[in-house]
């Protein structure tokens, strides 16, 4: 099992605060349809910014 | 038949000539004085510094292109103006400096009748002892600033690798170079795409990585940082910048201005006032930007440059510049139509313009030390400023001289960024962000000074497709082939 995200905190150092991924979470980030499905929505979204920026 | 002159034919500069040429057609004339005979898509210089693009990826010869658009080019850097002509002529003029080679330090005059100053930024690299010169970047660290730069970087980079696979550890610095940096974007996106790097190389185990900047907080990026939307609540970008950097394994130094770089070393002073070193085998350390260091020439000889410029050499253009403390800032301190005061046929337009004052909080060490981020102006505003400028020039040109002038400014406009984390076709990530406005304008949206309903972000695989696309994309726009002006900036 490849290790969890959370084991790179330390306790007390800069990252203590911080919240970290879990495995389903990192997974969606490479997940090709999911991905596909996001990239019609992030496109959607950017077009908006840029229309309303023009 | 009237003449535009653009100095500088970068992301803006480019904008606003193109345009300029094709509004105007072969009536009037457009001329484009820059340094350099090919253009650079400089966002996908990280690429070309972790070795996955090379420098003919990201650049192509300007001559072919703006002889297709009919656009005079002179390859030639700009060395002065004189915007009020000279003692035998009242024609304002440029005084440029030839780099072609073969022809180089050869000096011309060009007159004009409305000039573009596009010019970019200097790369500052002799503001910090040991990170470089006059002549430019140091012996001790690498830079992805310029194309030329990242094939340097990718070429240390490999090294490094064939270090670590020989058993070596490796320690990498990426961050900011000196407490008055900007472009921490650049820097964000190389330090991962060298851990996506590490990790397909698999070395990453023998690797350490350390972020270093002058942002008050991680994720700052020198916008005073933005909250998004996420899971029904607007969440700092604080949060995720630092959530990526655990998830990453990434440890940061922030608050910090770099005051000298040493073979393997960088001292620093923090916000706090504790000064520190940290050694490294890597380092990647963006300069501060200042102006190009174009002189002000009056009719009868003087120096006009204080009056042109400001004292970083940016152009002075129609922004509050008395603004003074945090408190007083205010959205409309931000320049709208780039015209400079003093000369009504002169604009500033992406990196150039002398903004009136940071976006991120201004702060300073115990001892006195400036460390906060300068105003970031990426590719979306300098090239919607560019064109808007251009569009300004040929209503005047086209329309009479007192045609209302076009607006665009950056506390009225969003950008959308997307911010490589590792290349890759189905496992390369990207972080993918919308900001409005850039310029945060807390009497409008109190408290996060940005309507998060257009400000979001996240990071995946959809965005690294994106930010691929884009830079195809953009290359085509600037080529200028069929459809390019259905490219939004
Ligand atoms: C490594 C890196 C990555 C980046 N990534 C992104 C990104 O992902 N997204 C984004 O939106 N932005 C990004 N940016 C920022 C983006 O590159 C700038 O916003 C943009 O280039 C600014 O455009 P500009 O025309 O003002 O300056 P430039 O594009 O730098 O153009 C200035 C031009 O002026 C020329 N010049 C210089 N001196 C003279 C002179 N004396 N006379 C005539 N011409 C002169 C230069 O040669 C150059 O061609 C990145 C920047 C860097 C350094």
């Amino acid at each position: 099992m490849s290790k969890k995200v959370e084991h790179n905190i330390k306790a007390y150092s800069n990252n203590f605060t911080t919240m970290t991924p879990g495995p389903f979470a990192i997974y969606l980030r490479t997940c090709k349809i999911w991905q596909l499905l996001r990239f019609i929505a992030i496109n959607i979204k950017m077009l908006v910014v840029v229309s309303k920026s023009h | 038949m009237a003449r535009l002159v653009v100095l500088g034919g970068g992301v803006s500069g480019h904008t606003a000539a193109t345009f300029a040429a094709k509004w105007l057609g072969s009536a009037h004339e457009v001329v484009v004085v820059t340094p350099n005979s090919k253009w650079n898509w400089i966002p996908s210089n990280i690429w070309v510094g972790v070795g996955e693009m090379s420098k003919e990826d990201v650049t192509f010869d300007l001559a072919p292109v703006y002889a297709k658009a009919g656009i005079i080019y002179h390859q030639a850097k700009a060395l002065g103006i004189h915007p009020e002509g000279n003692e035998t002529s009242d024609k304002p003029y440029v005084v440029v400096e030839s780099t072609v080679p073969g022809k180089e330090g050869q000096i011309e005059n060009i007159e004009y009748d409305y000039l573009i100053n596009a010019t970019g930024p200097k790369l500052n690299f002799a503001a910090t002892p040991g990170l470089g010169d006059a002549n430019g970047l140091g012996e001790f660290t690498v830079s992805v600033c310029t194309a030329d730069h990242a094939v340097h970087a990718n070429h240390e980079f490999q090294k490094a690798i064939q270090k670590m696979k020989n058993g070596e550890r490796q320690k990498f610095l990426i961050g900011t170079g000196h407490g008055l940096c900007t472009c921490q974007g650049a820097a964000f996106e190389y330090i991962f795409n060298i851990e996506h790097e590490l990790n397909k190389a698999g070395v990453r185990d023998m690797a350490d990585l350390k972020w270093i900047s002058n942002e008050s907080f991680l994720g700052d990026f020198g916008v005073g940082g933005l909250h998004m939307k996420s899971m029904g609540f607007a969440v700092s970008s604080r949060i995720f910048a630092e959530s990526l950097f655990t998830e990453r394994n990434v440890d940061w130094i922030i608050g910090a201005h770099v005051n000298k770089v040493e073979k393997g070393k960088v001292s620093y002073e923090l916000l706090s006032g504790e000064m520190g070193e940290e050694s490294f085998d890597f380092a990647m350390l963006i300069p501060p930007f200042a102006g190009v260091g174009l002189k002000a020439i009056a009719k009868d000889g003087t120096d006009i440059t204080a009056t042109v410029f400001a004292p970083n050499g940016f152009m002075k253009v129609d922004a509050n510049y008395a603004a003074g403390a945090y408190e007083n800032w205010k959205a409309s301190d931000w320049p709208s139509t780039y015209q400079n005061p003093t000369y009504g046929n002169m604009f500033a337009c992406g990196i150039a313009f002398a903004p009136p004052h940071p976006i991120s909080k201004p702060m300073s060490s115990p001892n006195g030390t400036p460390i906060n981020p300068t105003p970031p102006r990426t590719g979306m505003p300098s090239g919607i400023i560019g064109k808007a400028v251009a569009h300004s020039i040929c209503d005047r040109i086209l329309k009479g001289e007192n045609a209302p002038l076009h607006e665009a400014s950056m506390a009225h406009m969003g950008a959308a960024c997307v911010a490589s984390a590792g290349k890759g076709l189905f496992d390369g990530t990207a972080a993918a962000m919308t900001i409005y406005p850039v310029v945060p304008d807390f009497e409008k949206y109190p408290g996060t000074g940005r309507d998060t309903d257009y400000t979001f972000g996240e990071i995946g695989l959809a965005g690294h497709w994106i930010k691929h696309i884009l830079h195809h994309l953009f290359i085509w726009k600037a080529k200028l082939k069929t459809g390019w002006t259905m490219i939004p900036e």
